[in-house]
């Protein structure tokens, strides 16, 4: 072996992998969050010339071809893709970029498998047996991540209904199938990695298990799916980082894994409950029970009109917009941000707070005010802001239930009993933008509708904003 | 962190020096990089700011498509055998879905960063 196999080769996947750790610390303020990308995109471009400088004496016409073509494929897709995707739909660009990072795991172990002298995996009597255990921990992790991801994104695209599908016995069908995946790794292993037919077995059973824990997860409980599956490609990918011995791809893989493993941790505790009582499933409904289709409530309510609404707020010194999942529904940023500005010009001060599992991923309402250009010191985490709203004349809810529910702080018999909100009581007025009366995602009715000083606007969140615009 | 990241160098230079001196098992040695790097990606994960939370997502999803690398190694296999033209096709897959990634991923946090403005910025 040359001095570029045995040593710079794997500092340069090192080096990669250092602008990789730099590219999620980039992360940590807006301000070095471009530079940190930037650094992203130099370690990807370092780790792809090192393999190709790797492999040069094997690169021949056909095989450059296949490189370059598949490159130039993917690469337009994505690029593409990247371009035209509306930002309210960026959940499930994510579940979709996840499965294909899972696809792409399951095949490089799957070629590893078959040419196992290309990727230096022999031992004396067959494939050695690490490589086996790596290869085919990476191949069912990827599968999983690959139906999982795909099942999360037709739930988040809408192909699927939200509800939660329950199989019978579906707990110990999942613990069968995992049994069935794991007799099979022994078997590869101890026929030394001939036995192709194991490999395949246990590939087919976790694309299946991924379909089955998915299925059950209700909408509603998509931020802790998606960082879950996040998480599961970081994993896939590391087992194969073992199997190539590429530094790159060992650190990436630690990093993706810890990064959705940190966020799952994070929304759950958005939502108060346990890792495993999410993953069990069953929890919350459709999108379309969110909306509450024609429940019928016979207790008084205050309702007003847009024109209310504007005069309450014009006359107010501090607002506090609370943005949810309702509002990405109906694309509703735009006009929120107008009117928000129409307000600064009566000398309103407006601020932001933002539940952690507002919306369907990790941060995804503050993507959407970005992309309204609400300036991201306005936007307050709910730690930050809570203790605001008592000094604040409105608080103005758009597309939010649950998380202003204030039986999580005072009914012990509530499913969301003790999951942190949004004290907006506390403000002088609430103004509660919904389509409907019908209750939350929880299914649990909000107390806060009924008090005297909340108002009801009764309609489309998108056409009270710009109702509310013109009587500005 | 930046104690962290120094850890995670020292022991990465080291391990060369290592294997040489104690002939240690090379799995072993990738796992204690991997288990270096899980720390290093706990610390730095936590220091992210929630509302960047969905570009943390997405540049994930385009550093784990870093397994292009394993992709080009199984296109690059040469030599006739079917078992080893198996390989080169899937790992041409395994090449366009990772590219995909790689472009997507990148591009649309840079499109999403883009965005994120500061008053009177």
């Amino acid at each position: 072996m040359d001095s570029f196999h045995s040593t710079w080769a794997p500092l340069l996947y090192l080096v990669a992998g250092i602008l990789f750790i730099l590219a999620l610390r980039g992360l940590s303020s807006p301000a070095t969050s471009r530079k940190g990308n930037r650094n992203g995109m130099i370690g990807m471009g370092i780790a792809v010339a090192t393999t190709l400088a790797l492999l040069w004496n094997e690169l021949d016409v056909t095989t450059w071809g296949l490189i370059l073509g598949g490159v130039a494929i993917g690469g337009t897709i994505g690029a593409i893709t990247a371009r035209r995707i509306p930002m309210t739909a960026m959940p499930q660009l994510v579940a979709a970029f996840h499965s294909l990072v899972g696809l792409a795991a399951v095949l490089v172990a799957a070629a590893a498998l078959y040419s196992p002298v290309q990727f230096s995996i022999m031992g004396t009597e067959g494939i050695k047996m690490a490589s086996l255990i790596e290869l085919g921990l990476g191949s069912a992790i990827g599968a999983l991540t690959f139906t999982g991801s795909v099942i999360a994104f037709a739930k988040l695209n809408g192909n699927m209904s939200g509800a939660p599908i329950m199989l019978p016995a579906r707990h110990i069908l999942n613990i069968l199938i995992a049994g069935g995946i794991i007799a099979l790794l022994v078997v590869l292993i101890q026929t030394g990695g001939t036995a192709q037919w194991a490999f395949w077995g246990l590939t087919v059973l976790a694309l299946i298990l991924g379909i089955t824990l998915i299925i059950p997860i209700g909408g509603a409980d998509m931020p802790v799916v998606v960082s879950m599956l996040n998480s599961y490609s970081g994993w896939a990918a590391a087992a194969l980082g073992f199997t190539l011995g590429n530094f790159a791809l060992i650190i990436t893989g630690a990093l993706v894994g810890s990064s959705g493993a940190i966020l799952s941790y994070i929304m759950c505790k958005g939502m108060n409950r346990s890792f495993i009582s999410v993953i069990l499933g069953g929890f919350g409904g459709d999108d379309a029970a969110a909306g509450g289709g024609g429940v019928q409530v016979d207790r008084p309510f205050k309702r007003g009109s847009a024109e209310d609404a504007a005069f309450i707020m014009k006359n107010a010194s501090k607002v506090i917009i609370v943005p949810g999942y309702g509002m990405a529904v109906a694309q509703a940023q735009h006009a929120l941000k107008e009117m928000c500005d129409k307000l600064k010009e009566e000398g309103v001060e407006i601020k932001y707070a933002i539940h952690p599992v507002a919306g369907r991923m990790p941060g995804h309402m503050n993507v959407l005010l970005a992309e309204a250009q609400v300036p991201y010191d306005e936007v307050f985490e709910l730690e930050d802001i809570n203790s605001d709203f008592r000094n604040s004349e409105v608080a103005f809810v758009i597309g939010a239930n649950d998380v202003t529910n204030p039986a999580a702080k005072t009914d012990k018999t509530s499913p969301i009993y003790g999951m942190p909100v949004l004290d907006v009581e506390n403000a002088g007025t609430v103004l509660f933008i919904k389509r409907s009366m019908g209750s939350g995602y929880a299914g649990i009715e909000n107390e806060l509708f009924f008090r005297d000083n909340t108002m009801m606007l009764l309609a489309d969140a998108k056409k009270m904003v710009e109702d509310i615009v013109k009587n500005l | 962190m930046k104690r962290a990241l120094l850890t995670l160098a020292a022991a990465s230079f080291a391990l060369p020096a290592f294997a040489d001196a104690g002939g240690i098992n090379s799995t072993v040695l990738l796992a204690a990089l991997f288990a270096m790097a899980c720390f290093v990606g706990y610390y730095v994960v936590w220091s992210v700011t929630p509302a960047l939370h969905t570009p943390l997502m997405a540049v994930t999803n385009a550093i784990s498509s870093v397994i292009i690398v394993g992709a080009l190694v199984a296109t690059a296999t040469l030599g006739l055998t079917s078992d080893n033209w198996v390989s080169k096709i899937l790992g041409t897959v395994a090449v366009i879905l990772a590219s995909v990634n790689i472009f997507g991923g990148f591009l649309v946090t840079q499109r999403m960063l883009a965005m994120y403005k500061k008053k009177g910025e």
